[in-house]
Parts: structure tokens; sequence; C-alpha cells
């Protein structure tokens, strides 16, 4: 490669790389004010606007063509884009929410902000990756982040015992990951996606080896989004974790790999191999997410089991592989952000018990909705949606997701998803039911609940919450204008895969 | 030499474990990193090689030989002694293990196309891997430049802050 005319080409790639310039120079920046006055508190703030400056800009870049930048590395256009902005805008919401909440617990260090803003970096790159070592790269760089946010209060047990064992599971993971990209580099030549798949080709759909590698590459992946053999970690990690930062975890690493992820099957693999080993996860994953959560008694440990069986629906509309069921994926992992973001936002501002709420249980908040009724009617919007019910965007989500599961003859797989469903609707009604029709005298928990003293009523916060909800339910008006244009991104890469890859 | 690098690098792994001084499964470890890297020059990858002895065997082996100095050795548990009886029954079960593995292996018949002496020097070269990093994988290095900044803010982010 002739260098002046690589430099020339990577100056012209720049705007490519537009959002995560922003990201990581604001990131930069933060830290700089964070090293001189650690609590200042325009930090935050400077990293909101980096963020928002960053989602315009994704904003205009949804309809353009698909492409390759860098060299291949990473896609561009607007299946890129739709990540990347999902990313973003679950950055800013958490940011915000971030802000009372570790102010109260007095970790509000500057660096908490930053190392935010870096964790985004690593997601618009895994989210837009057209190459294994984008992949790798991107993923490890949200990791490193999530693990130090993971142990933030780093004078409860709780939090130390969450990112010991996000860490040292993460990186086992991590091993079994690259020891997965090496055997298909190995097998086919490229880190490539889309060459990888002509290897595939030209070898009659890839040699044991390469399947050998898709396996360690699965166990990677399927980890990170805490799919069920490997969801082991989810439990006790959601639960110790500071509550808004446990919202980004589930979702933005989440729309992340799960988008890096299809890129992966739709470009990489053919189809016919991977339906039945992902439909058994996604069954595995449902059964075992919803099952368990019935038994919670902690809300925020309920959340994680809830996001465990979300997981599950995803990779429902995974194993049908079309094009319709990666759009509808596409459009769950967006509503799936909004929710789950709100639910772990009302339960940030819901907390007494001064250790990241992992200790106090869903009984104590009886009748929190006549205390709280802005955060009350917020949480049945986001309970009523991750159940399913028709007003809100869950149910578009839901029906996006296992519609085209249908069309692609997994009828049995979509039967089971919604009966688990059905069955998830006991545990998330139950917290509309403790919330709004219980008497705070009658539960022992909750008069211990008012004495300990909940945190005072944030302004932004609630701002944030309302947004969100107001947005699930305007997402279900614009479900199937939504879809389409998600369908869409597929359509024209298709064209584009042919002459992307370097 | 291929097979004496091999067989001395596993013989150095199992007297790492097997060892029961810290001090002396540290050194034990200092012997097998040389033996890949001695592979690693056979394949001609002169380059790695030479990388794996700086790094490896040079930086990181300080910093364990450091840890454990610094570490009372004292007050760790005493560690058991070792069954024999079991060590050669794993012995012998790894080693049918791999009988059977490898004749799987054959019938399945994996290619492995072996590369030739001249691509593996041109690809091991120093200075054909600093132009490839910096043109084909700049934006990778520059996202890993982030990754190390955030290891090393979040580590002095937990390590430093007193408890109040």
């Amino acid at each position: 490669m002739e260098l002046a005319r690589a430099f020339s080409t990577m100056a012209a790639d720049l705007p490519a790389i537009f959002s995560m310039i922003v990201v990581s120079v604001v990131g930069l920046v933060m830290l700089t004010v964070a090293a001189f006055r650690s609590d200042h508190p325009s930090i935050p703030w400077l990293g909101v606007a980096g963020m928002v400056v960053a989602s315009a800009w994704e904003l205009f870049q949804l309809g353009t063509e698909p492409g390759t930048a860098f060299f291949g590395a990473i896609r561009v256009g607007g299946y890129a884009a739709f990540i990347n902005l999902l990313v973003l805008l679950a950055g800013i919401a958490t940011t915000i929410l971030s802000v009372p909440y570790l102010h109260r617990l007095k970790h509000d260090y500057g660096e908490v902000y930053a190392l935010l803003m870096y964790a985004t970096v690593g997601m618009i790159l895994l989210g837009s990756s057209n190459s294994m070592v984008s992949i790798f790269v991107g993923l490890e760089t949200m990791s490193v982040c999530l693990y130090v946010l993971a142990g933030l209060i780093r004078e409860d047990e709780g939090a130390v015992e969450a990112a010991l064992k996000y860490f040292l599971l993460g990186a086992f993971s991590t091993g079994f990951f690259l020891y997965g990209i090496a055997l298909m580099y190995g097998a086919t030549g490229t880190m490539y996606l889309p060459a990888m798949a002509q290897a595939d080709l030209a070898t009659a759909g890839g040699t044991l080896l390469f399947w050998a590698g898709v396996a360690l590459f699965l166990i990677g992946f399927l980890f990170k989004v805490s799919a069920a053999p490997f969801h082991m970690w989810t439990p006790d990690v959601y639960q110790g974790s500071p509550t808004p930062l446990t919202g980004y975890m589930s979702t933005a690493s989440k729309a992340a790999a799960f988008g890096s992820l299809i890129l992966v099957l739709y470009y990489a693999l053919p189809a016919e191999r991977w339906t039945l080993v992902l439909a058994v996860v996604a069954v595995i994953t449902m059964v075992v997410g919803n099952v368990m959560a019935l038994s919670q008694a902690n809300v925020k440990r309920m959340l994680a089991y809830s996001s465990i069986a979300h997981a599950g629906y995803i990779l429902v509309a995974l194993a049908a592989g079309t094009e319709a069921a990666f759009a509808g994926a596409l459009f769950y992992l967006l509503v799936y952000t909004v929710m789950n973001i709100g639910a772990f936002g009302v339960m940030a501002l819901l907390e007494w018990d001064g250790r990241e709420g992992r200790v106090q249980t869903l009984d104590s908040l009886a009748g929190i909705g006549t205390d709280r009724p802005v955060l009350g009617v917020t949480m049945v919007v986001f309970m009523f949606s991750l159940t399913g019910f028709p007003p809100f965007g869950g149910f578009f989500g839901k029906y996006a997701v296992f519609a085209p599961a249908v069309d692609a003859g997994l009828t049995w797989l979509v039967l089971i998803g919604v009966l688990m469903s059905a069955v998830s609707g006991y545990y998330y009604l139950r917290v509309v039911y403790v919330f709004w029709m219980q008497d705070r005298d009658d539960v022992v928990d909750a008069r211990q609940a008012s004495l300990g003293g909940l945190p005072p009523v944030s302004r932004t916060s609630q701002g944030v919450l309302v947004v969100c909800a107001v947005g699930l339910v305007a997402m279900a008006f614009f479900s199937g204008g939504l879809i389409e244009a998600a369908t869409g991104f597929f359509d024209a890469s298709a064209m584009a895969a042919a002459g992307g890859g370097g | 030499m291929f097979f004496l690098l091999a067989t001395l690098a596993v013989a150095a792994a199992v007297g790492m474990l097997v060892s029961r001084s810290p001090v002396a499964s540290a050194l034990w470890l200092v012997l097998n990193l040389f033996c890949v890297a001695g592979l690693y020059l056979t394949l001609n990858a002169s380059f790695i090689g030479v990388i794996q002895i700086l790094v490896y065997a040079g930086a990181i082996m300080v910093l364990f030989l450091f840890v454990i100095m610094l570490l009372n050795l004292s007050a760790l548990p005493q560690l058991e002694d070792i069954q024999w009886t079991q060590v050669a029954a794993f012995a012998v079960g790894v080693v049918i293990l791999a009988q059977l593995l490898y004749v799987t292996a054959l019938g399945l018949d994996v290619p492995i196309e072996p590369v030739s002496a001249e691509t593996a020097a041109e690809v091991g070269d120093a200075r054909l891997l600093g132009k490839e990093l910096f043109t084909r994988y700049a934006l990778h290095v520059e996202v890993a430049a982030i990754l190390l900044l955030a290891a090393t803010v979040g580590a002095v982010m937990l390590a430093q802050r007193r408890f109040d």
C-alpha cells in the first residue's frame, strides 16, 4: 500500500468516524477538566453536548448509501448510523440520569463520565464494524470501561463482587472470542466479513476449522449479550452496579453487540448452519430469563433476568435470519433500549438503602406511586411496554421480531416466545400492583423505607424518564415506518456487500 | 528443532504448575516464554520472537517477580502435596484423548495450507508490520489508544479514592 495515497484516503474518510472523533475528543476534554477539579458540575453536561452533536450528525447519515471506510475497517451508511444513534441516545440519557444519582452517593467524579464516553466510542466501533479486528477492539474498549463502571462504588461489597465477576468472566469470554477469530482467520485468510463469506462459498459452506472458530466466536458474543447458557454473571453484576450505569450496560452494550452480531451473520456466515443453534439458544434464554425472574424479590435482579429474556426474543429474530427479521431486531433494540433505561432510571430514583438498591425489596416500595406520581406513572408505562401490551412500543417490537420468524417457518419458537411473554406479565405487572395498589401501612418493609428516606426528586432525571415514556408511545404509532426504514438498510447494503471489504 | 522446543515448552509449563514455590514457578514460566519465542524464530517470525522475549520474558516477568517479592509468602495458604497417582491418571487420559482427536481430525481432513518460508519472513517483518499498523489498521490503533487510556484512568480512579 502506497503510504502517501493511504494517508490521503484516510483523511478523506474522516467524516465516516465523525461521531467517534467528537465523542473521544470531548472525553479527553472532560478528563482534563476533571484533573483540575474532579467534581466540576460542567463535566457531565460537556459529555451530553458532545453526544448530542454526534447524534445530530448520525441523524443525517441515516439515509446515506452504505459503504465502507478506513480500508474496509468500518461500515458507513444507514445501518451503522442507526446503531450509533441508538448508542449515543442511550449515552445521553444515562449521563443525565447518573448526575443526581452519583452526586447523592458522593461518587460524582468527572472520570466516570469520561469513561462513559470512551465506552460509547467502543460501542460505535463495534456496532459499525466490517472486520474482525474492529469487532475485537470495539468490544474490548467497551468492556474495559464497563468493568470499571461496575465497581465504581468501591466501599460496597456488592459492587466489588459485581466488578470482579464481570471482569474475570469477561476476560475468560474474550479468550474464547479471540481464539474463535483466530480459527476463522486461519480457515479463510481474511479478517473482513464480506470476504469471509466468499471464502466460505469457495469451500462449499466452510471447513471444519471455520465452524469451530464460529462456535467459539458465538460463545464470546452470547456471553456479552447474556444469552442463556452464558448468563450467570448478569444478575449479580446488574444488581451490584450503580443503577443508571446498569441501565447503560443492559441496553447500549447489548445494542452494539447485537448490531455487530447481525453484521457478522448477515455478511460473513452462510445462513443454513446457524439457524438451529441460535433457535435452541433463544429457547433456553427465554425460558431461563422469564422463569428465574418470577421468584426475584429485588427489582434490579428481576430486571437483570428480564434483560436475559429480552435477549432471547431478539435471538428469535436472528434465528429467522431474513432481512425482515434483522430489521425487526433493530426496531426491538430501539424499543428495548428506551424502556430498560427508563426502568433502571426509575429504580435509581427510588433507592433508599444506600447500597445501589441491591438490598431493598420490591415490597418496600408499596404505595410509592402516590408519593412520586411521575415515577409511578412512567414505571407503569415501562412495565406494560416490557410485558408487550398493545398501546406501547414493546408490543410492536415483539410483533416485529416474532412475525418474520413465523414467516421463516419457526412457528414452534415463536409459540414458546409468546408463552414466555405471558409468563413475564406476572413479574412486570406485580411491580405495577405494588407501586399503586398496595398500601404502605400494610407492609413492614415499606414503613422502614419511608424512615430511611427516599432520594429527593430530580427534575432533569424525571424529564428524561418522561421523554422515554412518551417515546415509547410515539414508537408504537410510528412502528410501521421505523421497521420499513430498518428493512431499507438491508436492501441497500446487500447490494453494497459485494463491493465492500478490502 | 520444533519438537525440541515444543517439548521443552510443555515441560516448562508443567514444571510451572507443579512447583511449590512461586519464585520457581515464575522462573519455569520464563523458560516457557523463551521456548515459545524460539518457536516463533524457527517460523521466521523474527520480530514477534524478539517482542515476545522483550515484553513477556522481560517486562511482564519482572512485574510478576516484584509482586511475588512484595507479597508476604508465608501468609499465603500452604499448597497441598501432589498426589502422583492422580497426575499419572490424568496424563494417561490426556494421551488417549489426544490420540482419539488426532484420528478423528485425520478423518475430517482439516486442510491447513503450509506457508512458504519467504512469505513468513515477509509477513513477520517489522517494517511491513509498522506500515500495515499505520495504514490499514490505523483506526484500530487509535481506538486501542483510547482503550489503554480508559484502562489507566479506571485503574487510577478505583485505586486512588479513599474510603469516605
